[in-house]
C-alpha cells in the first residue's frame, strides 16, 4: 500500500462524519485527533480517537466555529492537515487560508475556489461563462426590493429569493405571487446577514416537478477532474436531503454524460481541487439547470462509495497531499445504493425531537451500512443538527437495494426521543419511491402525510 | 406565562414590557437543531416581563414573557 498520506490529522467536526474519517485515517495508518464543544465531552468521536480537544461552550459560534481555538487542537496534535468534514468551517475561505497561513493542509479546495463556489451567483456568472446554463433567475445580486420586484416580474412567480451566501436552505423564501415578495425579502434579507454575514440576495425562478441531480467529483492539483457518479436527491424536508441514491432514474447513458461534462468544466472553470459536488436541478422536459457547488465532502457521499469502490475521505486526503488522480474522466459503478438519514425530529411535522437516545439498534446484513455518530446513551443536542446517522443499503439493482432497505428500515430500533424512522419506512414501502415517481416537493407534499406510528 | 415550547437557544425576543400582544403574536424566536421556532403567545394581554434575552439557553417549559 501506498504510505499514508499524512502522518497527523486533526478532524474538525462532530457527529458521523468524526467518525467517519477517523475511520479511514486509522485504515492509513494516520494518527487522528478529534474536536468537541462541552456539550460532546462524551462523545464517541472523542473516545474514538488518538485525542480530543476541547473548543469551548455548546454553541457552534463558540467552539465548532471558533477559528482560533480550532487551530490551537490542531498546533497542540502537531497535526499536518485539517479535515472539515461538512457544515461548520468546511467552506469558509478565511479558515482554508488561516489554516495555510498555520502551515496545515487544510483538506478541501483552495481558498480561491471556496470563495467562488460560496457566493451562488459568483458561481452561476462561472457557471454561464463555461457554458453551463443556471436556473434561470436575476443575474448578480438584487440592489433593492424595487428591483426584486421587477426581476420576479420578467421571471414569473412563484421565484424563490436566496441568500447568495446562504446554504442548508437558510435564508431561502419560496415566494408565490408579488404580494408576499416584501416580507419574504426581510426574511432572506435578515437571515443571510444572521447566519453567513451577508445580506445580498437573488431570484431564481422556482421550476415545477424538477428533481435534484448531482455529480460527484474529484479533481487533482493538474486541474484533472473526475466525475464518480451522479446522486438523486429529490426527497427533501425544509430544502435539506432525506432520501438519497446513485444511480438517478430519471438519468440515462446520455444525460449522464452530459452532466458529467457540464460538471467537469464547470469545476474545471472555478479551479476546483479534491472532492466536490455540482448540483443541478432536472425539469421534467430533460433540461437541467446549474443549482450550486458544495465545495465540500457531502453528507450522502457513501452511496458514491458503495457503487464506486472508492473512499471518498481516502482521496480528499491523498488529493490534499498533492497526489494525482489516476483515473479517466470518470469510473466504472456497479449495482445501486440508497441513503436513508435519520433525524430526532417528529416524522410527521418535521419539528426538531432534542432528547437522550435510551437504544439505538442498528441493523446488519450484506448490503447494509450504518454510520452513525450516536448510539444509546448519547444525547440529541438542541445546539445542532439533528441528524443521528445515516442508513446506506446497496444491491445489485435498485429493487434489491430498496428490498434490503425495507427489511433495514424495519430492524432499526432507536428509542428515547422521536425520529424520521416512520417516514423513512413509509418513502421506502410506497409505490412511488419504487417506481420513481417524486420531485423535489414530494416529500413535503405526499410522503409526509399520514405517517402511522409504528 | 408564556413558555418554550423546546429545548434550544434564544435567537430573537420580540415583546418589552408594556407591550400588548395579540393571540398568536410571535413574541419569541427559538432555535432549536439548526431550526427556527417562533413561539406564539396563546392569548392576547399585555407583557408585564421579559424573563429571557438574545443568546439565552431554555428547557422546554422554561418561562420566556409573563404576561399580565
Amino acid at each position: 500500500m501506498a504510505p499514508p498520506p499524512f502522518r497527523r490529522l486533526l478532524v474538525a467536526n462532530r457527529g458521523e462524519i468524526a467518525l467517519r474519517v477517523i475511520r479511514t485515517s486509522r485504515r492509513l495508518g494516520i494518527e487522528v485527533a478529534s474536536v468537541h464543544s462541552e456539550a460532546d465531552a462524551k462523545a464517541r468521536w472523542v473516545a474514538e480517537a488518538d485525542a480530543s480537544y476541547l473548543l469551548g461552550p455548546p454553541p457552534a459560534a463558540r467552539s465548532y466555529l471558533a477559528v482560533d481555538a480550532v487551530l490551537d487542537a490542531a498546533r497542540r496534535f502537531g497535526a499536518q492537515a485539517v479535515h472539515p468534514g461538512y457544515g461548520f468551517l468546511s467552506e469558509r475561505a478565511s479558515f482554508a487560508r488561516a489554516c495555510e497561513e498555520a502551515n496545515l493542509v487544510f483538506v478541501g479546495p483552495p481558498p480561491e475556489a471556496l470563495e467562488r463556489s460560496g457566493s451562488k451567483t459568483a458561481a452561476r456568472e462561472a457557471a454561464r461563462e463555461a457554458g453551463v446554463a443556471g436556473v434561470p433567475g436575476s443575474i448578480g445580486t438584487l440592489r433593492d426590493l424595487e428591483t426584486a420586484r421587477a426581476e420576479a416580474r420578467r421571471l414569473g412567480y412563484p421565484v424563490l429569493l436566496k441568500a447568495d451566501a446562504g446554504g442548508g436552505g437558510i435564508g431561502l423564501e419560496e415566494v408565490a405571487e408579488e404580494s408576499a415578495l416584501e416580507r419574504a425579502w426581510n426574511a432572506a434579507t435578515s437571515r443571510g446577514k444572521a447566519y453567513f454575514g451577508d445580506g445580498a440576495v437573488y431570484l431564481e425562478k422556482r421550476l415545477e416537478r424538477a428533481r435534484h441531480v448531482e455529480v460527484q467529483l474529484l479533481a487533482d492539483a493538474r486541474g484533472a477532474v473526475t466525475a464518480l457518479g451522479e446522486r438523486e436527491c429529490s426527497l427533501q424536508r425544509r430544502r435539506q436531503k432525506v432520501v438519497e441514491e446513485t444511480p438517478s432514474v430519471a438519468v440515462d447513458a446520455p444525460l449522464r454524460s452530459r452532466l458529467f461534462a457540464a460538471a467537469r468544466a464547470l469545476a474545471r472553470a472555478i479551479g476546483y481541487r479534491n472532492a466536490g459536488t455540482v448540483e443541478f436541478l432536472l425539469a421534467p422536459d430533460g433540461a437541467f439547470h446549474f443549482l450550486e457547488v458544495n465545495a465540500r465532502l457531502q453528507v450522502e457521499h457513501p452511496v458514491t462509495e458503495e457503487t464506486t469502490g472508492l473512499d471518498l475521505v481516502e482521496w480528499q486526503l491523498r488529493l490534499a497531499a498533492g497526489e494525482r488522480l489516476p483515473f479517466d474522466e470518470t469510473v466504472p459503478a456497479r449495482g445501486h445504493s440508497i441513503e436513508f438519514r435519520v433525524y430526532a425530529e417528529d416524522p410527521e411535522t418535521f419539528l426538531p425531537a432534542p432528547g437522550p437516545l435510551t437504544a439505538v439498534d442498528l441493523p446488519r446484513g450484506e448490503g447494509v451500512r450504518c454510520d452513525f455518530g450516536f448510539g444509546a446513551g448519547d444525547s440529541m443536542a438542541p445546539f445542532y443538527d439533528p441528524m443521528i446517522g445515516k442508513l446506506i443499503v446497496s444491491g445489485p439493482t435498485r429493487e434489491a437495494a430498496l428490498d434490503r432497505a425495507r427489511r433495514a428500515l424495519a430492524d432499526a430500533r432507536i428509542e428515547g426521543t422521536k425520529t424520521n424512522l416512520p417516514l423513512l419506512r413509509r418513502i421506502a414501502s410506497s409505490e412511488a419511491f419504487a417506481a420513481g415517481d417524486f420531485a423535489v416537493d414530494s416529500l413535503e407534499r405526499s410522503f409526509a402525510g399520514s405517517v402511522r406510528t409504528p | 406565562m408564556i413558555r418554550s415550547t423546546m429545548a434550544g437557544t434564544v435567537v430573537e425576543v420580540r415583546v418589552a414590557p408594556g407591550d400588548r400582544v395579540k393571540e398568536g403574536q410571535e413574541v419569541v424566536i427559538l432555535d432549536s437543531m439548526k431550526m427556527q421556532l417562533p413561539v406564539p403567545s396563546p392569548v392576547a394581554g399585555a407583557v408585564k416581563a421579559v424573563r429571557v434575552s438574545a443568546g439565552d439557553f431554555v428547557n422546554e417549559g422554561d418561562p420566556l414573557v409573563e404576561l399580565e
